[in-house]
Order: C-alpha cells, then structure tokens, then sequence
C-alpha cells in the first residue's frame, strides 16, 4: 500500500511519520505526476488558501479530482476545508464532499483548544485527543455526508461520504494513530 | 510533551504547548511576508502567504529612520487583523512584557519578540510561557534558540540581518543553529552536560533535541531574504519554512515576487520550476551589504 500526502504548505511530514510508523510507504505529493500509483491521498492541515493556491497554479485540481472519484482521500483541517463544496467564501476548493464548512469558525489562535471527543468507529472505544487550531466549523453534511464526531455540545467535526473523510482537528499532532489506521482501512477495503 | 493549558472556554483547554507550536507546525513550508498596510496584507493572502507579520515599517525603514523602534499602533494591526482570514503576527521589543499583553489583548495570532525593534531590557526576555498566544523569536546558534524555547517560545527562526536584502546573515545563522545539532546527534550522553554548558542552554532542551535530530519547535529563516533562490536556498539548507520582510514590498513588483517565493518554497528541490518562477519579477530591494555595517547597525546581536 503506497499513500501520498499533499506537499504544498503545511503539517504533511507529521503525517508521513505516523504513516511510516504505521509501516505504510508514504510519499510526499507536489505535481500530479506524484499520484502516479498511489492507493490513497491525505491533504494535511496548513493555510488552505496558500494549499488551494498553489494546487490551482501547477494544475493540479483537475489531477486529484480525477484520483479522488476512485480512491479514498482524507482531509485534516485545511483539507477539509479544500474538500468541501461550500465555504461561504471565494478560494479555490476541490469540492468533493457534500459538507458546508466554516473557516476560523472557533476563533483567533487565542482561541485553539484541545478536547477529548467520541469519534463512530473507533477502534478502543477510547476518547480521541482532538486538537483544534483556528480550525474551521463543519456546518452542515448532506446527500450521502455523515457526521461521525462531534465536540460536547454537538457541534459536527467529522465527516464520511463513501471513500473520503474530512476531519477540522488534527490527529497528525497527537501520539494517537487510529485515526490513520480507520484511513488505511478505507483504503484497504476500495 | 509537558502541557501548561491556560483555561478552558467551555470547549477545551486553551493555550498548552501542543496548539501553539501546532499552529507553527502548520505555517511550514511556507512564507511569511511583513505587511505595513491592510491593502498590502491583501495582495499577501493574495500571492499565498501563510501568514503576515503586522507593521508600521519595514526593517529596511526602519534602518533608514533610525530611532526607537517600537510595537505598532493597535489600530493598524486591528485594520489588517480585519482585511485578511490568514494568521497575523506583530513585533514586540525584547522584554516588553506590556507590549505583548497588549498585543495578546488584540488577540493576534502570534508575537515575534524581536530583536528589529529597539529592546526593552538589556538583560531578560519576556517570559513567554505566562501567554496564551504563542511567540516566535529570533536565534542565531542553538544555544540562543534553546534558551528562547526554555522562556516558552513556540517558533523559532534564524535572525539573519533584517532590512538588508543579504542573505549571508540567514546563511550564517541557519548552518550555525543545523550543525550545531548535527554535531549534537554524534554526541554520547556523558558529553551532553558539559555542551549544554557551553551553549549555555536547559540540558532538558539539549537532550530533547538530540533524541529529536532538530529543534523541538518548528524553525523558519528570516533575515536578507529577497529572491524565490534565496528562499529555495535556506529551505535547503533544512529551515522550515521563510520570512520575508523589506524583500517583498521595497521590490518593483510586490505582487509577482510575492508569488514566486511562495511558489519557490514549496517546490525548493525543483531547478526548472524555480527557474521560470524568477523570470521577470522586475527590480529587486536595492540591498545593503551587511559587511559595510557598522557594529551599532546590526540587529542580530540584540538579544541575550
């Protein structure tokens, strides 16, 4: 199993090293001929305004749209945001999902928080750490879009639709990998 | 990682040290340009800018100005807090405590304590850990890096020689500070103490960095920055990510040099790629080589 990591701007080598520690070959993703061959994509938490950027310049929306009708992509953060189809805002987006999302919805960074939160099938039953940092507000899911986790007052911080999942904290800051392991799952199993 | 959360606000626990370096961890790769206007901030979002650092004048005014350098006018900053939806940072004088209060009250995003303003104390640093906004500071070896991390910054970066368009300071201090830990890494542990010593640095924070193979924090250039190469260059050199102060908007072209350094920190192993990004870009900042300054006009020495 071989998974790509978006490697514009942001927190991707986090990710590269829990998948590493996972024993998967994780390899770091800048034009679209990186996604030559790989079985799943993961788009990191960073600023989704530069990521969107810096995709549409080197062309490389049109390339991960095309990976993602067929292969199971996940979003953290900033990859949420750049999986949407609705921000309420003009950037460039991928708009994958059926899922509104909100940016800078819990405020400044003044404002980041870490909180345990329940996430739907979770291996251990445990609460995961959930680290927010100006992190974005999933509004709404629609169509075939389920809110898996939500923070204690019900506020939804994680979707599934199918092959992809979008998730507004970051699971690549924490020690805890069963996020990326219910990933490798999803990959597995397309 | 030792959490030292501040509060909670109903949803979860507030400024501990795994969201504020985690919002530096999100900066990497990419550029933080210095902005002096709303305006200017908007063609830095524009141009894909992680984040802008809100001033009153560029180092390179600064330089020319002379004075006190001081804090900016809350207002300003509020103005630009306003004009973008990406991080905003602004400057504090080193040890200017109340400055960073203020600027915590703002709630912008991240404090540089920064050794470009003029220093408010001539022997202490702010003691950083006592805010729930994170700070960045400037180092020029690891043993100023790993005392500024002890004092609780959450970012580092690498001095350079601010408002200069040189890049050798940034050069300088880079390959100082990544040695300095490559030399740390073939270390054996009875060695440990005695360097920790000679940098003068917590030999909890030596040992960390050491088992890590690089700073705790995350580490950004800033300093002399002025072209997509010189860019490319300190992310090869193994910084995380760059600043860009006088470099952008003291240019002929701030919008289309703004663009290709950020194009040019992504894609930094890329020849061909940073090739095309430095066509035409127009006048670069004039420059000032940093070995024509006097003593009193260097920055970088300022801080202890």
């Amino acid at each position: 199993m071989k998974i790509g990591v978006l490697a514009l701007q942001g927190a991707f080598i986090e990710h590269i090293n829990i998948l590493r520690r996972l024993g998967v070959e994780a390899v770091e993703v800048r034009l679209p001929a990186d996604l030559a061959g790989l079985d799943g994509l993961i788009i990191p938490g960073g600023e989704s305004t530069t990521i969107g950027k810096l995709a549409d310049t080197y062309g490389l929306t049109g390339p991960l749209r095309d990976f993602a009708a067929a292969r199971p992509v996940w979003g953290t953060c900033a990859g949420m945001i750049f999986m949407a189809k609705e921000i309420g805002r003009d950037q460039p987006l991928l708009g994958l999902m059926n899922i509104e999302v909100e940016r800078n919805a819990f405020g400044r960074q003044v404002d980041s928080f870490i909180t345990p939160i329940d996430v739907d099938g979770l291996n251990g039953g445990e609460p995961f750490p959930a680290v927010f940092i100006r992190g974005p507000r999933l509004v709404a899911a629609h169509g075939d879009a389920r809110v898996i986790a939500r923070l204690a007052d019900g506020t939804p911080v994680a979707a599934e639709e199918g092959r992809w999942l979008a998730t507004s904290f970051h699971p690549e800051l924490t020690g805890d990998t069963r996020l990326h392991e219910y990933f490798l799952r999803l990959v597995e199993k397309n | 990682m030792k959490e030292n959360g501040h509060n909670s606000n109903g949803r979860g626990e507030l400024g501990s040290v795994t969201v504020k370096r985690g919002l530096a961890q999100m900066l990497k790769g990419g550029v933080i340009m210095d902005v002096v206007t709303p305006e200017h901030a908007r063609i830095a979002e524009d141009a894909g800018a992680v984040a802008v650092m809100a001033l009153e004048r560029v180092p390179a005014d600064i330089r020319v100005s002379g004075g006190v350098a001081r804090m900016s006018d809350p207002g300003m900053i509020r103005e630009i807090m306003a004009a973008v939806s990406i991080p905003v940072m602004a400057k504090v004088r080193i040890g200017h405590f109340v400055e960073a209060q203020i600027l915590e009250a703002l709630g912008v995003d991240y404090i540089d304590e920064s050794e470009v303003l003029t220093p408010a104390d001539e022997a202490y640093h702010i003691n950083k850990h006592d805010f729930k906004i994170p700070f960045v500071c400037g180092c020029r070896n690891l043993g100023e890096a790993l005392r500024r991390i002890g004092e609780g910054a959450a970012m580092m970066r690498t001095k350079g020689e601010a408002g200069t368009g040189d890049v050798v300071e940034a050069v300088r201090h880079a390959r100082s500070v990544l040695g300095e830990i490559r030399r740390l890494q073939n270390m054996p542990e009875e060695e440990l103490m005695t360097f920790a010593k000679e940098l003068g640095a917590p030999y909890e924070l030596v040992k960390e960095t050491k088992e890590l193979g690089r700073l705790p924090v995350v580490n950004f250039a800033a300093g002399g920055i002025a072209t997509p190469a010189d860019a490319a260059l300190m992310m090869q050199l193994g910084v995380d990510g760059v600043f860009v102060g006088s470099g952008i908007f003291k240019s002929g072209d701030p919008a289309r040099r703004a663009k290709a350094i950020v194009e040019a920190t992504t894609h930094y192993r890329n020849a061909e790629l940073l090739a095309r990004v430095s066509e035409n870009l127009g006048e670069p900042m004039v420059g000032i080589g940093v070995h024509t300054l006097a003593p009193e006009q260097q920055l970088a020495v300022r801080g202890w």
